[in-house]
Order: C-alpha cells, then sequence, then structure tokens
C-alpha cells in the first residue's frame, strides 16, 4: 500500500483502491449476499411477503434432497433424489469435459511450445483465437447443425464408408451427453490450451534434451520431465474448464438430449420458469459449494497447491 | 571403457549458413579431446551431431567404429553434459542421477545405490535427498557428472560445463574432470572457448573457426607450433609483423619488414598472404642490441603482474610490442620511457598464413 503511494500519487491510488471496492462489494459481495438472505426464506405470493410465514428455514436446501429416482451407479440401482442426479450427471460430465479437453490440449500446447518454430507461433496462436470472435452462443448453434440427422458429420461418416447409416448424435450415441461434451469442449479448449502453453514455455528445452540422451523414450519423457513440469498449467485449466463446463447454460440448453438435464437447468427452471427465487437461489450456493468441495478433492488427489493454481 | 570417435568429412549446414565445413578427426578411446573456439564457429554443433540432435548434412559419424546413421539420442553411448546442466528441479539428487537407469528398468534399490556410489565418486555424499535448488554451482557441477556417469557412457560430451563457475572453482573442477577422466577411462570430449582450460586439460585439442578444423594436436604444439595466425592468436598473446619472405634456408626464412629484417621459422604457407609472430614471453627486453632479430624501442608502460612483469613499448618505426619478463625475483626492471632493445631468438619466431583454413 505504501508502495503503492509511493509509486502511483494519491490520486491514482485512491482510484485503485475505490475501483477494486467497488468491484468486490457492489458486483460481487452484495449481490451474492442478497441472493444468499433470498435463499432462506420462502417462497410467498407478494402479499404474504414479511407476514407471519416468512421466517428464515433450510426448507429450500431440503428440496435438493427430496423425490428420490432410481439411478444406476456402476450396475446398481439406487434411489438417488432427482435434482442429487442432475448434480451427479453435471458433474461427471464435466470432469470428461476437462479430461477430453486437456487430451487434445496437452500435444498441441507442446507442439506450441516446444516443436514448432517460435516465428510461426503467432500466427497459430491466432488460427486458433478466431473461433472464439464468434459469440458462444453460435457456435453452440454451429455444433447444433454439425450434429444434426443430415448434417456435414453424418453425412461425411456415411460417405467415407464409416458409418452404415445417420444417427441422431444429440439424442446420444455413446451416453445422453454426448452433443453437450462436444459443445462443452470446444467453447472452453483455449482455457484449458493456454495455461498448459504457458507452463511449457517456461520449461529448459535442455532438460528434454537431456532426459532422451539419458537413454528415455519420447513418453517416459513426457511423463517424467514435461507433465511434472506443465503441472501448475494443468491445474489451472482443469480448474477453469471445469467450472465454466459446470456453470454453462447455453450450450446444455443448445445441444442437450431430451434426456440429458445439466445443474444449470435446473436452477434456471427454479429461476425463471417457476419464478421461485428462493428454491434457484438455495440450489445456486448448494451447487457453488459442491462444485468447490469437487475441485478441493481433485486437487487434493493430484497434490496440487492453491499457490501452483494462482501463479 | 571409452570408444573412439571418427568424423569423417562431417557438414552441416543451417539454411544456406554452414555451422560445419569439412571436420576430419579421429578421437582414440579414453581420449581427452577438446573442440577450441570462439562462439559460433562450430563446436557446440559437433557436439550436437555426436550425441544425435543434430544431423551431419553430409560424411559420417562413427563411435566405436559403429555408424551412427539414424541413431536417436537416446540410443547412443554417449552421455552430454549441457553448459546449463539441465538438472531435472523437480527430482531430488540421487533421482536425477539414477534417471538414466530408471529408464533402463533398474529396480528401486539398486538405482538408490548406485546413486550413493556415484555421489561418492564426485565427492559429494550426503546430498542424495536434496534437491537441485539447495546446491551450491560446484555441487550442481557435480551431480551433473555424476547423471551423466551413471548411464556408463563410452563418450562423456561436455559442452563448456565450467563456464558459470568461479576461478577459484573452475581451476578445481578442471583438475577433478581430468582425474575422473583417468579413473573412468571414458573418452571426454569437451567443448570450450578458453584456451587455458583446453589445454590444461586436454590430451589433443583441435581449434575451430568459422566451421573449420584449424588445427588438431597436443597442447604443447597448438601453442608453440600453430599453423597459422588464427590458431596463434586464439591460444595466446602475439608480437605481429607483416612483411614479405626473403631467402628461404632449412626450414628458416628472413623476413623483410617495414622495421627490419628478421630470421624466422617459416610455416606452411601455402602461398598465403604471411605475418611474423613471436609470443611476448619469447621476447626479451634488453639494453644492449642482440646478434640478430632486434628493434630498438622506447618503453611505454611497465605492468607488475606479480608472475611475470609486462613491458609496452614503441618501436622508433612505429611497431608497438609487447614482452613479457619472468619475475626471477631480482631482475632489473625498466622504467617508462627508458630506450632499450626487443630481442627475439629466432627459433622462437614463426613465418605463418595471415588468416585461417578456408573452405576448399
Amino acid at each position: 500500500m505504501g508502495d503503492l503511494l509511493k509509486r502511483y500519487g494519491g490520486t491514482l491510488t485512491g482510484a485503485f483502491v475505490l475501483l477494486t471496492a467497488f468491484w468486490l462489494l457492489m458486483l460481487i459481495i452484495l449481490p451474492n449476499l442478497a441472493l444468499f438472505e433470498t435463499s432462506f426464506r420462502p417462497y410467498l405470493p407478494v402479499a404474504e411477503m414479511g407476514g407471519p410465514r416468512d421466517v428464515y428455514s433450510a426448507d429450500n436446501y431440503v428440496k435438493f434432497f427430496e423425490s428420490p429416482g432410481p439411478m444406476s451407479v456402476f450396475g446398481f440401482e439406487i434411489a438417488v433424489p432427482l435434482r442429487a442426479q442432475t448434480f451427479l450427471y453435471t458433474v461427471f460430465y464435466s470432469v470428461v469435459v476437462t479430461v477430453v479437453a486437456f487430451a487434445f490440449s496437452y500435444p498441441i500446447a507442446f507442439y506450441l511450445a516446444k516443436v514448432v518454430s517460435p516465428k510461426s507461433v503467432p500466427t497459430l496462436i491466432l488460427l486458433l483465437f478466431i473461433p472464439l470472435w464468434v459469440s458462444e452462443a453460435l457456435r453452440a448453434f454451429a455444433w447444433y447443425i454439425i450434429l444434426t440427422l443430415n448434417g456435414p458429420l453424418n453425412a461425411a461418416l456415411v460417405g467415407l464408408g464409416i458409418m452404415e447409416k445417420a444417427v441422431r448424435w444429440q439424442q446420444g450415441v455413446f451416453t445422453n451427453y454426448d452433443a453437450i461434451v462436444i459443445g462443452l469442449v470446444y467453447n472452453y479448449i483455449l482455457f484449458m490450451l493456454f495455461p498448459i502453453y504457458n507452463a511449457m514455455s517456461s520449461l529448459d528445452t535442455n532438460q528434454i534434451e537431456a532426459a532422451q540422451d539419458l537413454g528415455a523414450p519420447w513418453w517416459k519423457t513426457h511423463l517424467r520431465i514435461v507433465l511434472p513440469h506443465s503441472k501448475p498449467g494443468i491445474a489451472s485449466g482443469s480448474v477453469m474448464v471445469f467450472m465454466l463446463a459446470a456453470g454453462s447454460l447455453l450450450v446444455p440448453t443448445t445441444l442437450g438430449s431430451t434426456r440429458s438435464n445439466w445443474f444449470t437447468q435446473t436452477i434456471q427452471q427454479a429461476m425463471l420458469e417457476s419464478q421461485d427465487w428462493n428454491t434457484g437461489a438455495a440450489y445456486s450456493f448448494l451447487y457453488l459449494l459442491l462444485c468447490t468441495v469437487v475441485v478441493f478433492g481433485v486437487m487434493r488427489l493430484f497434490k496440487v497447491r492453491l499457490s501452483d493454481i494462482a501463479r | 571403457m571409452g570408444a573412439g570417435i571418427d568424423l569423417d568429412n562431417v557438414v552441416c549446414d543451417f539454411g544456406s549458413f554452414r555451422a560445419v565445413d569439412h571436420v576430419n578427426v579421429s578421437i582414440q578411446p579414453g581420449e581427452f579431446f577438446s573442440f577450441l573456439g570462439p562462439s559460433g564457429c562450430g563446436k557446440t554443433t559437433i557436439l550436437r551431431m555426436i550425441s544425435g540432435f543434430n544431423d551431419p548434412t553430409s560424411g559420417s559419424i562413427r563411435i566405436g567404429g559403429k555408424d551412427t546413421l539414424g541413431q536417436r539420442p537416446n540410443q547412443r553411448p554417449t552421455a552430454l553434459i549441457f553448459q546449463n546442466l539441465a538438472l531435472f528441479p523437480l527430482m531430488t539428487i540421487w533421482e536425477n542421477i539414477a534417471f538414466g537407469l530408471e529408464v533402463r528398468g533398474v529396480g528401486k534399490a539398486e538405482r538408490r545405490a548406485k546413486a550413493e556410489e556415484l555421489l561418492a565418486l564426485v565427492d559429494l555424499p550426503g546430498a542424495a535427498d536434496k534437491m537441485v535448488s539447495q546446491l551450491s554451482g560446484g555441487q550442481k557441477q557435480r551431480v551433473a557428472i555424476a547423471r551423466a556417469l551413471a548411464v556408463e557412457p563410452d563418450v562423456m560430451l561436455l559442452d563448456e560445463p565450467l563456464s558459470a563457475l568461479d576461478l577459484k572453482l573452475r581451476q578445481h573442477m578442471r583438475a577433478e574432470l581430468r582425474a575422473i577422466q583417468k579413473r573412468t577411462g571414458v573418452t571426454f570430449i569437451y567443448i570450450t572457448h578458453d584456451q587455458g582450460e583446453a589445454l590444461a586439460m586436454s590430451d589433443r585439442v583441435g581449434v575451430m573457426s568459422q566451421g573449420r578444423l584449424q588445427q588438431v594436436a597436443d597442447p604443447r604444439d597448438i601453442y608453440n607450433n600453430p599453423v597459422n595466425g588464427f590458431v596463434a592468436s586464439f591460444v595466446g598473446e602475439n608480437n605481429i609483423f607483416t612483411g614479405t619472405v626473403g631467402a628461404t634456408a632449412s626450414g628458416m626464412a628472413r623476413f623483410d619488414t617495414a622495421h627490419g629484417q628478421f630470421r624466422a621459422r617459416l610455416g606452411e604457407t601455402g602461398g598465403a598472404a604471411v605475418k611474423l609472430y613471436v609470443r611476448p614471453e619469447h621476447t626479451l627486453f634488453a639494453t644492449e642490441p642482440g646478434v640478430e632479430n632486434s628493434l630498438p624501442v622506447t618503453v611505454t608502460e611497465v605492468a607488475f603482474e606479480g608472475s611475470f612483469i609486462s613491458v609496452h613499448a614503441h618501436s622508433d618505426s612505429g611497431a608497438s610490442l609487447v614482452a613479457e619478463l619472468r619475475n626471477d625475483g631480482g631482475q632489473m626492471i625498466p622504467e617508462t620511457g627508458q630506450k632499450g632493445f626487443m630481442t627475439f631468438a629466432a627459433e622462437r619466431a614463426s613465418i605463418l598464413p595471415d588468416g585461417i583454413v578456408r573452405a576448399k
């Protein structure tokens, strides 16, 4: 703070502090507090708001655990509350999105950081960025068209003789969530690619050569040298992609099948279709909490510290 | 045991730039061989070609008599010590050293034992569980050597590994490297731009310039009998005269210059432009003229360097000369402005081609 004052003077420092405070307080803390308060109140007609029935309770949160339905987990049929089911599917397929995005990003990042000549990197990065110039909604619709029954993907696969007849990708060929996973990977892959690329760029090429010189085959070099060095980038990329995927509403709505349900859609239904902001707010906070638990759990599992991600 | 290396007409081009130009040399098994030259002379490219990171554009490289064509770095019996060492910062010291063994599928207990053994060899016991960042420059150096030795290479390739160390440590590590080389019998190929390092450590030195090998010889010959002006200047200081060769007789020649007539050994000139080179420590300052190769001068500067005294002088004809007099503890030290004579023995002076060996 003293440093800041010395370097930029009173006016600029004041502006920095005020803008940051405004951003934190008005745009993050207060709206969330208001929503948090709402989540503990019952959904009442306007006339009864503030009346004797308007008391704080955890009823809205309890709804998450109500109305159990059958769910098969590893072949076992068990009763799981419907909304918890949606949550579990959302988390599972968000993890799938993260893993798929990583599988594509790692080789591309390595190619950009260590293989291609540094002169052509800006061009390649531009090429990667161009799809982002189109809005997220249009990109989701583009995939809607690609995956549709008479769309180009089916035409190409049938034309090449890989498939015998066209399939309904959006209704799910492998799972009910195929199209959603494809759309989410496409939308968020750069959030995985660039942190990994950054981490890999800082790896001294001599380390790779040293490993090869000591007899390591390419996969061993990656496993022991490149991958451990890139871990902070992989971690922050994964957290971003996971959170963005789990929080996406547009892609699951556009590309979802009749049998898919994303938890953001559940919240949207509560808030906009039922106009029940209280329940929607409760779901939102529960969702935030549970996703945070998942992220920290996975970080624990892979021995990643928060400071690695913030870098 | 070490393997011999043969470079046969090796050429390496990067685009239109010829980094290595028809290099021929045979390095003996167990030899300590140095490539010496200024930066950009192609010596690192030679090292990278031997280790397999670059391919020769033409020519062949044989290690232990076997052609290396198509062999990847991880298939060659060589171990490279990088200029920046390239230790793995995320591994402990012993894991670093045992990495080559891990790759070869050696069990953990055996790897650990071998790492400890090598740490003892490089005089660094007890460092096994430390991280790379906890070691000093000299200690990292030793770890890099141990890591390379762990894979029991036939050839060790060293790319200026001492350049990052301070002078004292560098001198110590020179002796250490030499001792390790003698103990293990591995062929060492050493890259450096430091002529003192190359001369002090090597069995033989190859001096390079502009991609071409200028001279391959033992350190004494490199210093005392350089083949051309480049080698003479790169490995030490010289007093240089331009002029023309006069009458020759049994390897000696008269040399006519603007500063007078001298007599000196005649090198292989090959018809190129020549100069006369004589080292400062072979030049004497005297109050009386000698029988030959003597030039009247006025002393312009005297620097007392400790083990020797450096006398700078101007001849009456305008030539600048330096004489380095060994400090025997009691001789007369010339003073600035003093008149006298710079002399040198004809056997210590050489008439050499001015430039470098160029592409044919």
